[in-house]
């Protein structure tokens, strides 16, 4: 008895960290990440990178991708907070993985790493698809930049490219300047422009095309200039986080250690803005950075505190909300003057923002427009890089009762005058008509 | 024990009644069956199915009173309801009539208080068949106040029965008709007796029974236009009277100031056009009463002759002036769709697609005058010789009351119910006058064989007949005759007022019942089955979209917030739900999402053969919505004019939205042997697009018999 007690303590011990730091509203940071790899050399060839996830607390669990032992959920619970596929030659994914469980994946607010590289699958492609990028159709494509390539020991290659045209958003890439260029090396790719919700992070510049470098230019490239994207975003609606690039390498410990001198510049740097740059985006994917959320949402008549169930129109009343930005290991409270509500029907009639008191408490009081119906507080927060936040609550407001309106009102007088002098003169006149004979 | 049959009979003999007392009796116990046959002849709905609301309007009706029983009346009149008309909501207190819901609650707050422990439902149910009883003893003392006793006793009788009046108030109709029809002729009869006395009392009768019709039913605009436009005729042909004057104006004084509290109708008794013929007739009133009084001054014929012509088109011409710089100024409203439709019937077709959509409001086909009023359709035109014959102040009126609701009755479908009082009525006294001529004449001719007199018992007219009859030969058989003959005739209708209400007017509409294969009763009990879906598996602040018929019953039995509904105050609203249900499905989601649609519900009658379902209604979304957005063009759902829904229809028929949502997935289904998949029973042909494909929307719930089909709209694709 006394041995089973000691193995149940011991497995809660051990399970009890890892059941508790997964992800949840309260603790949006991802915490058990897969990765998926097509051989073990990734693992030791991109260690710096895992390492750096590994040092912010991420439990990495590295599968082949064609293992048939991996699976993404087991008994309708998922198993892992985050998906990182580093298998860009994979035709076919082990166990019960496919596209569909992908997409699954981040249609239930997980969140996915993709690096392709050039000949990167149909699987691949297809996953980056449903995200809502095309990477070029030429499998053996690669993005070639004769003006904005790095300068490297083979003369001529120019598919190594540094760029530096970054998203300029201190939520995704973080506030630290980039000094480096960032090496690129890979498979260039183009939003779908049907697509409103993903984001070039890092774009070619507008001297780059993407043609197989080994063969002659026969026809126009398809991609080109900073139509082509090197690295891009997605935040989906459930604010699940999908990063896309077309090139694995760039993850790579010799990446992140080389020296990059971009051509025309003079600058040489001793470290190429990969390490710097990934990492930031990782905190960005992983909900380190830029994750909102708003609670205690409360309105109430100006001078009460207990939420009616409806409001009357012409009501004074007063709406707050609680915002707080997730800091990876704390909530912390926004602060921002862009917080806007609407008093909503069919169309915002009433359109505010919302004054903060420097501690997350943004509110607002307004009057209710002199029109009934069913109306919505809304609150819908879209800024680049964080979480989008869509409030709305329904409210009906109802017109005055019959006994809410002014009772006296002085032009009415005339007409109580006009009633009662009638009336008096009725009974005058039935009198003396009744008497005075 | 010797002494007692001696008592028995002297018991017996006190009893015994004179005539007079007999002919009470017989009457009251006439008036008794009938009152009691008026009710239970309405029970068939309630035998056949259950104690339940019918067809549409009476669920909002039921609603409101529920909300009345809880929630007492001051919240009623001021109840807001925001799950009707979303997201613009209904003020409810203010928009309907209340006279039914309080009368039900009256009755209601009655018997719990004589410590019967009964639902509002079954009020409700039964508010319809008891108010009917009640007008059997309205027309009844209407039939004695115009003719004689015995016409109201015949009256009392024809419309206890009468299909016309029992379309609206079966069990389980609680709809405003129902009371309305009672406050009606109510109304009516004490506007005759004050007419016929003079009396100050039975005109404010009067004005108080105007006042519970204008609480009661919209129909009320009838009475205020009839009387007055009785009134004029009056005039006209020289019956003016001081009875008459009385009657009018304090009818019409206290009628108006007590129908101005009903907040549904407020000032429009004189701010509406539809009220300004009243008005005018209580100033021309005022104008004779004065030129009565001058000619009583005057002596002086030829004077007063000019002064009359003076006066007179002084007076029209301030009327006319008054109106005019009324309508202009915009103090007094135009007409009203309805009221112009009921005046020219082809206005609506052209003007008001709502109002000509609803099959209700359609004309009459003389095949339903049959139907509701069988032999009073030929007892009508000689009820109205009898009045001819005999003019009063009374029979001028039900002349009129009759003449009047036939060519409304004739306009409108759902009028025939306000024909059938008068009909009943006009017919009774055809009836009774025959039958009491034929009978005195048998009696007088017996009296002519016994005593040898030529006195006959009736007036001197009966007695000239019975004088010229006894020349003819057969005199006595005829008559005989032509009384079998018309007993025969009333029994046939008696027999065909009790297959129709069984038949057609006992449905509740909510359950539908067909014939099976083998002759046995099938019930399709699909609607409801829809809306407790509703109810138990949507949240509690979902909205449902559907066309507008069926927004009251997912209120009521759904208990889920509506976009339109019967009370169809916005057409815009209608139109846009139209729009979106005839436009392709991603023209369609927009409008679906701006109006935050959870669930889309249409009727389907395809797999059962139901025939008023949504897609054979299509045609009024079109034009409603097209009436209102006119990108939606009806002749793009049509092929050569033709409505068809087979392989044949327009392409944008085959794919707007109300198709696809009406024939998913019913390319699959085998709905009759020997027949193709797909095979749409209703219409009666093989659908054109089998292969329907839903974007933005996902099948929820289909009833058994597919009549009502439920669908969610899917949220945003997450990642696009």
């Amino acid at each position: 008895m006394g041995k089973f007690w000691v193995i149940f303590v011991a497995s809660i011990s051990i399970l009890l960290p890892f059941l508790c730091n997964s992800f949840s509203p309260e603790t949006p940071t991802d915490r058990r990440v897969l990765v998926l790899l097509d051989d073990f050399a990734v693992k030791s060839s991109h260690s710096s990178y895992f390492n750096s996830l590994k040092l912010r607390g991420f439990d990495l669990d590295f599968k082949l991708a064609d293992d048939p032992k991996i699976a993404l959920q087991r008994y309708g619970q998922y198993l892992y907070d985050a998906l990182i596929l580093f298998c860009p030659s994979v035709e076919r994914f082990g166990g019960s993985v496919d596209v569909a469980a992908i997409i699954n994946f981040v249609d239930s607010g997980h969140d996915l790493i993709i690096a392709a590289d050039v000949n990167a699958s149909d699987l691949i492609r297809e996953v980056a698809t449903e995200c809502g990028v095309d990477f070029d159709e030429d499998p053996s494509a690669m993005v070639i930049d004769h003006t904005g390539y790095a300068v490297s020991e083979t003369e001529g290659d120019h598919t190594l490219i540094a760029s530096d045209d970054y998203i300029k958003s201190d939520v995704i890439i973080g506030s630290k300047k980039i000094e480096a260029p960032v090496l690129f090396q890979g498979i260039g790719h183009s939003l779908n422009p049907v697509n409103s919700l993903v984001l070039k992070v890092l774009s070619a510049s507008p001297s780059a095309y993407s043609a197989n470098p080994l063969s002659k230019l026969s026809t126009p490239p398809l991609l080109t200039g900073s139509a082509i994207s090197l690295v891009s975003v997605v935040q989906a609606r459930n604010n699940a986080r999908i990063l896309i690039t077309g090139s694995l390498s760039m993850f790579s410990n010799r990446f992140f250690r080389s020296g990059v001198q971009k051509s025309g510049s003079s600058t040489k740097y001793e470290k190429s803005g990969n390490e710097q740059f990934l990492t930031e985006l990782s905190k960005w994917i992983f909900h380190e950075r830029g994750h909102l959320k708003a609670v205690n949402v409360k309105h109430h008549k100006v001078g009460e505190t207990d939420e009616p169930a409806l409001y009357r129109i012409n009501d004074e009343l007063e709406y707050s909300v609680e915002i707080y930005e997730w800091s990876g290991t704390s909530w912390e409270p926004y602060v921002t003057d862009d917080v806007q509500v609407q008093f909503y029907m069919m169309s915002p009639y009433v359109l505010k923002t919302l004054s903060n008191d420097k501690k997350g408490l943004y509110s607002a009081s307004f009057k209710v427009p002199d029109v009934y119906g069913v109306f919505q507080f809304k609150v819908e927060y879209q800024k680049l890089g964080y979480t989008s936040l869509s409030l709305s609550k329904q409210i009906p407001v109802r017109p005055y009762r019959h006994n809410e309106y002014e009772r006296f009102i002085p032009t009415a007088y005339p007409y109580y005058g006009a009633a009662f002098s009638t009336m008096a003169g009725f009974f005058i006149f039935s009198f003396v008509h009744l008497y005075n004979k | 024990m010797a002494t007692m049959p001696a008592s028995a009979s002297d018991l017996l003999k006190s009893f015994k009644l004179k005539t007079k007392q007999q002919e009470l009796l017989i009457r009251v116990s006439i008036l008794c069956l009938v009152y009691i046959l008026a009710f239970i002849t309405r029970l068939f709905s309630v035998l056949r199915y259950e104690s339940m609301i019918h067809e549409f309007d009476p669920y909002f009706n039921y609603r409101t009173t529920l909300y009345l029983t809880e929630n007492g009346f001051y919240d009623f009149w001021n109840w807001f309801d925001y799950e009707s008309w979303y997201p613009l909501g209904r003020i409810v207190g203010g928009t309907l009539y209340p006279g039914l819901m309080v009368t039900a609650v009256l009755i209601y707050r009655i018997l719990r208080f004589l410590r019967f422990a009964v639902h509002i439902r079954e009020v409700c149910v039964l508010t319809a068949p008891f108010f009917a009883s009640n007008t059997t003893l309205v027309a009844y003392f209407f039939g004695k106040e115009i003719w004689d006793s015995g016409a109201g006793l015949v009256a009392a009788i024809l419309i206890a029965v009468c299909p016309g009046y029992i379309s609206r108030s079966v069990a389980g109709s609680y709809d405003n008709e129902g009371v309305a029809i009672f406050a009606l002729l109510f109304t009516f009869y004490v506007f005759v007796k004050a007419v016929n006395t003079g009396s100050l009392a039975w005109s404010l009768a009067s004005a108080f029974g105007y006042f519970y019709m204008v609480s009661a039913w919209g129909g009320y605009v009838f009475i205020i236009n009839l009387i007055p436009l009785y009134v004029l005729v009056l005039l006209i042909t020289g019956r003016y009277s001081m009875r008459l004057y009385v009657a009018y104006n304090c009818m019409y004084i206290l009628g108006m100031l007590l129908a101005m509290q009903i907040r549904f109708v407020g000032f429009q008794h004189v701010q509406s056009g539809e009220h300004m013929a009243a008005m005018g007739v209580f100033f021309l009133m005022q104008v004779f009463y004065f030129l009565d009084w001058v000619k009583h001054m005057l002596s002086d014929t030829k004077l007063f002759q000019a002064f009359l012509r003076i006066t007179v088109t002084s007076a029209v011409a301030v009327g006319g002036i008054a109106l005019g710089l009324g309508m202009v100024s915009g103090y007094i409203s135009p007409w009203t769709g309805r009221f112009y439709s009921l005046l020219d019937p082809t206005y609506a077709k052209d003007h008001i697609p709502i109002i000509a959509s609803v099959s209700e409001h359609q004309p009459t086909a003389w095949s339903s005058f049959m139907f509701d009023f069988h032999i009073l359709l030929f007892l009508f035109p000689a009820g109205l010789y009898f009045c001819f014959k005999r003019l009063s102040d009374a029979t001028i009126f039900i002349v009129m009351y009759g003449l009047t609701s036939m060519y409304f009755a004739g306009v409108m479908v759902r009028l025939i119910l306000v024909a059938t009082p008068a009909v009943c009525l006009i017919s009774a006294i055809a009836v009774s006058a025959t039958v009491k001529n034929l009978t005195v004449l048998l009696r007088s001719k017996n009296k002519v064989v016994q005593t040898g007199s030529t006195k006959g018992s009736g007036g001197s007219k009966s007695s000239s007949k019975a004088l010229l009859d006894q020349s003819q030969p057969f005199q006595k058989n005829g008559a005989i005759a032509l009384l079998f003959g018309a007993f025969y005739l009333l029994s046939r209708y008696a027999t065909h007022c009790t297959w129709v209400t069984s038949e057609a007017y006992s449905s509740p509409s909510i359950v539908l019942a067909a014939r099976g294969a083998h002759g046995n009763r099938v019930i399709f009990d699909d609607y409801r089955e829809a809306y407790f879906w509703l109810r138990q598996n949507t949240p509690q602040d979902a909205k449902v979209m559907s066309w507008w018929d069926y927004g009251y019953q997912i209120t009521a039995m759904g208990n889920r917030a509506v976009i339109v509904d019967n009370n169809t105050w916005n057409n815009t609203h209608i139109a846009t739900v139209g729009r979106a249900m005839s436009s392709y499905e991603d023209e369609a989601i927009e409008i679906i999402r701006s109006l935050d649609v959870d669930y889309v519900l249409v009727v389907f009658g395809g797999v059962t053969g139901y025939s008023s379902d949504d897609i054979n209604k299509f045609l009024w979304m079109v034009r409603i919505g097209g009436g209102v957005f006119p990108v939606i063009k009806e002749p793009d759902y049509l092929v050569n004019g033709e409505y068809r829904v087979d392989k044949g229809a327009a392409p944008k028929m085959l794919n707007c939205l109300m198709y696809k949502l009406c024939y998913y997935r019913f390319g699959e289904m085998m709905t009759e042997y020997g027949k193709p998949p797909g095979y749409d029973r209703a219409r009666g042909v093989e659908i054109g697009n089998k292969d329907v494909k839903l974007e933005h929307l996902e099948e929820a719930f289909t009833t058994s018999n597919w009549i009502v089909r439920i669908y969610r709209v899917k949220p945003p694709n997450n990642r696009w």
